[in-house]
């Protein structure tokens, strides 16, 4: 079963972020999607998983990937470590500084804190799944126009979190902004150009819709 | 022959321009690949323990569980039973395992026992100073002090604070048919591989190493470092390749620090301003190694001074470089004493500065002075400043704060290829780093200047050890190298080109010059070949040049010593203690710009940084265990977008800055903020907080002592 992460008033603060993560964390013994031959605990809810690794199958990118996991494998280790998928960054690895951040469901989230067995049945977008160099979405390519990179190990994180914010307003306010884009950290200091690039990037996805 | 010297400004097509950075595409999509993102087939995960104690010896050490778990595959033991500790954090052992998960476990089964000694973690009592004590007297200070109309004494201070990369130190390192081959996040592509002889058994020239993009350095990368080491060895004893990059906890606590710095300054000054004398004695320390302390005062050098300083051993884990070695806290200790003497003496602060620099370096007093008046008018100064203790009702406070830094910024000993290829092509090759700054970008542009192409035809290749040698980017020495280094290849190689084609029309060379995709003539300038047509007349062979750029002063196309202005305008809630941006205008100087776009951006990321360990950044040690008590990032504060407030930067051009050459700009803008932001709050409540960063206990206490509550 997927928990929904509570709604939070505009964008996603990290507040809200924190409380959906401890929701989806005891989601565990209550899996019943994945394969029945490697989950013989879905016939019994209450039957622990594990310890060993167990086979899942996660939908990244619009791609079913399976992916062999131990039940504590958390969703970025899974992607970075055992499906070479790197865009998402293994920073603070505690939630707070969202170098991490994919969507599942739509919804931006810290990879770091959520289990793999806990994304099945999601749909899981990352970076790589926006756009590529050579074909950049509109926030990559504002990021790119505005110098919202130094050197970029947080910018993919803030890009899916931007990308997120501006999915739900394509003319944030400042708080807005503020909540959509708290939850990221930069050491670089680039947030002038994140500033620059929200407003450009928006702009062109409101044209769009 | 082509001139070596730079362009001048209205023939530049893309030298000072705005441009994209060219791996920003890779960066923004994920695409770019950092050390922590190298997977290799059979690859392993390695772990550290690290000490729990900060000072002591290790008693007992039993890895044979961490050895019999499924899964570990080579371990290292890193500290003998017997050896001293001196550092929470310091390695103990090392181990390598099929999957991270395992390798966490792993670690935990390592029984180790050690012998605890309390460790000495306090660095603000001078009485615990050590070692050589520096002291110098110049001029008379006792007879200016006894001429001066006022006198202002305080302490201040910095407290030690950490780099926090984002990318952690460490590397994969793996065994190849011919040696090895590494992937560090590095400051220091060309440096490495001499650094891992030791642990790998291996002439340098059989280690190959790649770094195509590092996730942050700040000075605290320059060598691959014990974690590095360990990691060569993981991969010797497993046979496999290894992923060794240190964990958030011990990125904090032992990957470099910052020195604390603290200072009791007496300076005085008579009726108009003027100092007539200045004394300081300073502390601070750098750890179990005992650098002693900055000199005082920084970029003011009053003819009456008299200073000492010296160092002070704690138990914590060395400092490394950080971004301006030893700048930000002398500019901090030094701006605040002289603002809290122009506050005292009823001078304004602005004009206070004016009047004092004739103290300051010669070459820079018409840099500074044009600075203080461009700063000033940004921020609207004359409608703003107000005497000390912002006076208006209410609990939010407002002031301004002033600050002035300088740095040296000469390039370093830099090697670069230039190729240019039958069919046209251009490749930049050369061992240098990128750490964001733009570097590639800059190269880019250089090549294509110089022979007349746009920056796309250009393919710039760094971050291997196999192109020439780049030294370490560090001290803002990177731009000049290599701009000089490169440029000099690129003229190199187009002279070649250019004779070619010289032979072919039946000219000499020096008629001819590169520009806008065509060889052309320069009287004639319709007289012209394209640049492929001109490349196609070298037959089967490429033309390769090298250019070297040598370390020193100034060249003809770099320089050092740079000037910079810095006004932060705070808010201050006298109830809450919290300190609020509003704005902070930065006015820099760095010689000739080569990428405008990311030279702003250095310069916008440096008032970032500097609002952050202005206001959040410590690393906070217990002083019982000696252990980091927020080693990360939820308490180890960095500043939030949020956090920020406005931002101005106004880079100084023109032929009076650019003519003097290519001079490094990644130091200089981070030295101030901490001073600027200090004397702003100081203005606006009225009262002096001693040490940075300002937090809101900081801000409260020094409430109590005075001020406007």
């Amino acid at each position: 079963m997927q928990q929904k992460t509570p709604e939070a008033p505009s964008g996603v603060s990290r507040r809200a972020f924190l409380r959906g993560v401890g929701a989806s964390g005891v989601a565990t013994g209550l899996l019943t999607v994945g394969f029945p031959d490697e989950l013989q605990a879905a016939t019994d809810p209450n039957a622990p998983i594990g310890p060993g690794e167990i086979k899942i199958k996660l939908s990244i990118n619009g791609e079913d990937r399976e992916v062999s996991v131990e039940p504590r494998t958390t969703l970025l280790d899974a992607l970075r470590n055992r499906l070479d998928i790197t865009g998402a960054k293994k920073v603070c690895d505690r939630a707070t500084c969202g170098a991490c951040t994919v969507m599942r469901d739509g919804r931006p989230i810290y990879a770091c804190t959520a289990l793999a067995i806990d994304s099945q049945g999601s749909k899981i977008t990352t970076i790589e799944g926006l756009g590529n160099p050579e074909k950049l979405s509109p926030v990559q390519a504002a990021f790119v126009h505005n110098d919202a990179q130094q050197c970029g190990f947080c910018t993919p994180g803030f890009v899916v979190a931007c990308t997120a914010m501006l999915q739900k307003h394509s003319s944030p306010t400042p708080e807005q902004v503020r909540l959509g884009l708290g939850g990221n950290l930069c050491r670089c200091g680039t947030y002038a150009g994140i500033k620059e690039a929200v407003i450009e990037a928006g702009t062109k996805m409101g044209a769009k819709s | 022959m082509t001139s070596i010297n730079w362009p001048p400004a209205d023939k530049r097509k893309l030298i000072g321009k705005r441009i994209d950075r060219v791996d920003g595409p890779k960066k923004s999509s994920g695409a770019a690949k950092y050390s922590l993102d190298i997977n290799r087939p059979e690859m392993l995960y390695g772990k550290i323990l690290g000490s729990p104690i900060a000072r002591g010896m290790l008693k007992s050490l039993d890895t044979s569980k961490a050895e019999a778990l499924a899964g570990v595959e080579a371990i290292h033991v890193m500290k003998k039973v017997g050896d001293p500790i001196n550092w929470a954090g310091e390695e103990i052992v090392a181990l390598a395992a099929t999957t991270e998960e395992i390798a966490t476990e792993a670690i935990k089964l390592i029984k180790a026992e050690y012998d605890r000694t309390p460790p000495q973690m306090d660095d603000t009592d001078p009485a615990k100073g050590e070692g050589q004590k520096r002291e110098r007297t110049d001029g008379m200070p006792d007879q200016g002090f006894k001429d001066a109309a006022f006198t202002s004494e305080g302490r201040y201070g910095a407290a030690c604070i950490t780099h926090c990369c984002l990318e952690p130190h460490g590397q994969v390192s793996a065994w190849t048919e011919s040696g090895m081959k590494v992937w560090p996040s590095t400051q220091s592509v060309s440096g490495v591989a001499a650094q891992l002889t030791a642990a790998s058994k291996l002439d340098a020239s059989k280690i190959e190493v790649d770094c195509q993009n590092m996730g942050g350095g700040f000075g605290s990368k320059f060598g691959p470092g014990a974690v590095g080491a360990v990691g060569v060895e993981l991969s010797k004893k497993a046979k496999r390749p290894v992923k060794l990059l240190l964990e958030r906890d011990m990125e904090l606590e032992i990957a470099g620090n910052r020195p604390s710095a603290y200072a009791d300054i007496k300076v005085a000054c008579d009726k108009e301003g003027k100092v007539t004398a200045w004394d300081s004695k300073s502390w601070g320390s750098s750890g179990v190694g005992n650098w002693g302390a900055p000199p005082l005062p920084y970029v003011f050098q009053f003819a009456n001074r008299s200073t000492s300083s010296q160092g002070i051993k704690v138990n914590r884990g060395p400092v490394q470089a950080w971004r301006a070695p030893g700048h930000p806290q002398r500019c901090l200790i030094t701006m605040s004493a002289l603002e809290d003497l122009a506050a005292k003496a009823g001078v304004d602060a602005l004009e206070f500065y004016l009047k004092n620099l004739d103290a300051a370096p010669e070459n820079l007093r018409s840099t500074y002075a044009e600075e203080l008046e461009i700063a000033a008018k940004l921020i609207d100064y004359k409608a703003k400043a107000h005497k000390r203790g912002d006076t208006t009702t209410g609990p939010i406070k407002r002031g301004l704060g002033i600050s002035l830094h300088t740095w040296g910024g000469a390039g370093h000993a830099s090697a670069c290829n230039v190729t240019i290829n039958p069919d046209g092509s251009v490749a930049v090759n050369i061992g240098t780093q990128d750490l964001g700054v733009g570097t590639r970008t800059c190269l880019g542009i250089v090549v294509g200047e110089t022979l007349g192409l746009p920056l796309e035809a250009i393919e710039v290749n760094i971050g291997r050890n196999s192109y020439p040698a780049d030294g370490a980017s560090g001290g803002s020495t990177t731009i000049g190298g290599i701009s000089s280094s490169s440029r000099r290849a690129a003229v190199a190689a187009l002279d070649q080109l250019l004779k070619k084609v010289a032979d072919e029309l039946k000219i000499t060379p020096d008629k001819l010059e590169a520009a806008d995709g065509k060889i052309r003539e320069v009287e004639h300038p319709d007289k012209s070949i394209s640049w492929k047509d001109a490349c196609k007349l070298l037959g089967q062979n490429s033309i390769t040049e090298q250019g070297k750029h040598t370390a020193g002063p100034r060249t003809e196309l770099t320089n050092s010593g740079v000037g910079g202005v810095q006004i932060a305008d705070v808010s201050v809630d006298i109830e809450t203690g919290i300190v609020k941006m509003n704005e902070i205008v930065a006015v820099q100087d760095c010689g000739l710009i080569i990428d405008l776009k990311t030279a702003e951006s250095q310069v916008y990321g440096a008032l970032i940084m500097g609002v952050t360990y202005a206001l959040f950044e410590e690393a906070i040690y217990d002083p019982q265990t000696g252990r980091m008590l927020n080693p990360d990032m939820e308490f180890y504060r960095l500043a939030g977008l949020s956090d920020v407030g406005k931002l101005r930067v106004h880079m100084m051009t023109g032929d009076k800055y650019e003519s003097r050459g290519v001079i490094g700009l990644g130091e200089p803008p981070v030295i101030t903020p901490g001073a600027a932001i200090s004397n702003a709050v100081a203005n606006a409540i009225g009262v002096r907080v001693p040490t940075i960063p300002l937090t809101a206990d900081r801000v409260l206490k020094a409430l109590h002592s005075g001020g406007v509550a």
